[in-house]
């Protein structure tokens, strides 16, 4: 467990009073939270429970119904064009099934948001950026390598490569250990911490695997019914168990 | 009252879903339009996309155009022979196939296999979140994939409809050739004898038309594709079935069009 003890304001993430809605299904109901600079914070809940709609609101792909949501002190739902390319610029994406570009390997899947954003680097720039991204993950040598020939885990970190070579200031993972062994999940939290210490990020986890969460988060918010129940340190969020986070405890710790 | 998220349904569900669907096409075809200008202009990609559509519908281009010709040469001569005018069979097969048949064939060739594979593929980017990764990376996905795509068809299928006619007429040469000996040169000669400039022209844009159809229907599928991997094959269907219905729809119209103004 981290301590949060030298954490401070600055939120980089400030979310006010949001609710979202698809047709008549009400999934987030008037949720606040902030996110502060340099804090892992970790989404727990149920699958249906609104955590991706949530992730998804703060990199501008949904936007919603009602209330604000701030990342790094720009409003996104405002943002448009160039303005929101930029904010994304600053904002790194892990997707649950990684989203690696099927068609190219792994070093066109890195280098291509590194060209497509900066045309004015050389080859061997862009080599290099690769070769580093690819160091911090530890999977320098799959560089040739096609997704479909990776497995879960190496998906993953290609993934979380592929938003470091962008340098963010905020990293957004979606269920980083879904589908993983404990073994590969361990490593995958361990990377989480690393690249946290290397790229100073704030880092927001939507999970329900309580080790991933009580591994790498200096807070955790316990997402029901498309409100927050609890938030706060592991600790004050599990200390006193009630109905609704019991079975979460149980089934991760006691199962 | 039947309600649409809180909102009256105009005249019923079926009908509001109908127009919204017509409203939601006619967006993405003016985004096309808009982004079409818009720097940056992803060359390379046109070009790639170009060469796969090209290389990925030559062989059966080149194999359905010859069969058309030879098909088409073989059940005319015997009404032709009717009234002795066998002399008039290549520039009968000229006309058929520069005016129709080789634009239409490419496009009903390349409707069902490139349209079917841009809206698979795309289908696949978007069930599997690559889209969506593509515009968290500040990306447009929209001009990489969608606008290339459109310009890739719209500019290759009139390419492979000309060389179709051109395979075409080596069919129908190779029957004429079988039945009474004659020269290449002068085959083609008589084929395009009666074949104006604006049978060309027309054959040409009806071809940029098609392609630009085929484009943009399997992008519109895909990119809107739902429900995993059986959206995909949905998407990929109904590109080929959608493609086809509007390339007979453009046919009738282009044909329409080119005859006015050849009258005039």
């Amino acid at each position: 467990m981290i301590s949060n003890k030298n954490i401070a304001p600055p939120p980089v993430i400030n979310i006010k009073n949001v609710y979202k809605s698809f047709r008549e299904l009400e999934v987030l109901k008037g949720i606040s939270l902030s996110v502060f600079k340099g804090e892992n914070m970790a989404i727990l809940g149920k699958s249906g429970s609104g955590k991706s709609v949530l992730i998804k609101m703060m990199i501008g792909l949904l936007q919603p119904d009602k209330g604000e949501v701030f990342v790094l002190n720009q409003e996104v739902k405002n943002l448009q064009g160039k303005e929101l390319d930029a904010l994304r610029l600053r904002i790194g994406f892990s997707f649950q099934n990684s989203a690696l570009y099927d068609s190219m390997n792994v070093f066109q899947n890195l280098a291509f948001p590194l060209i497509m954003n900066h045309k004015n680097l050389s080859k061997a720039e862009v080599r290099h950026a690769v070769e580093e991204a690819l160091v911090a993950v530890g999977l320098e040598s799959k560089e040739l390598q096609m997704p479909a020939d990776l497995s879960g885990g190496q998906r993953k970190r290609i993934g979380i490569a592929r938003t470091l070579i962008l340098k963010p200031e905020i990293m957004l993972y979606d269920e980083p250990t879904s589908g993983l062994d404990p073994v590969t999940s361990s490593e995958i939290n361990a990377l989480i911490m690393n690249v946290q210490k290397v790229y100073q990020t704030s880092s927001v986890i939507i999970t329900h695997d309580l080790t991933c969460a009580k591994n790498t988060c200096n807070r955790i918010a316990m997402l029901i019914d498309g409100s927050f129940l609890k938030v706060g340190t592991f600790e004050e969020v599990f200390n006193q168990q009630t109905d609704l986070i019991s079975p979460f405890y149980n089934y991760n710790f006691i199962q | 009252m039947l309600v649409k998220q809180n909102k009256p349904y105009v005249i019923n569900k079926k009908i509001d879903s109908y127009f919204d669907g017509v409203y939601h096409a006619f967006k993405f075809v003016k985004r096309f339009f808009t982004e079409v200008i818009r720097p940056p202009f992803h060359f390379q990609e046109v070009i790639n996309q170009s060469y796969e559509i090209g290389i990925k519908s030559l062989s059966l281009i080149t194999l359905t155009g010859f069969i058309v010709g030879m098909v088409f040469t073989k059940q005319s001569r015997p009404s032709l022979e009717d009234f002795g005018a066998t002399s008039w069979l290549p520039s009968l097969i000229g006309i058929a196939i520069v005016r129709a048949l080789a634009a239409l064939v490419t496009a009903l060739i390349c409707a069902g296999k490139v349209g079917s594979s841009i809206g698979a593929e795309l289908g696949s980017m978007k069930v599997t979140e690559q889209i969506d990764a593509m515009e968290v990376s500040a990306i447009n996905p929209f001009k990489y994939l969608v606008v290339t795509r459109v310009l890739a068809t719209s500019l290759t299928i009139p390419i492979l409809a000309l060389y179709c006619s051109f395979v075409g007429l080596l069919g129908s040469y190779v029957n004429v050739n079988g039945s009474e000996s004659s020269s290449l040169t002068m085959f083609y000669k008589n084929a395009f004898s009666d074949i104006s400039f604006l049978d060309i022209f027309a054959s040409v844009v009806k071809s940029i038309f098609y392609g630009f159809t085929i484009g943009m229907v399997g992008c519109y599928k895909g990119y809107y594709a739902t429900q995993g991997t059986r959206g995909v094959g949905k998407a990929a269907n109904e590109a080929v079935v959608l493609s086809m219905f509007l390339i007979f729809v453009e046919e009738i119209i282009i044909v329409q069009v080119s005859n006015w103004i050849r009258l005039y």
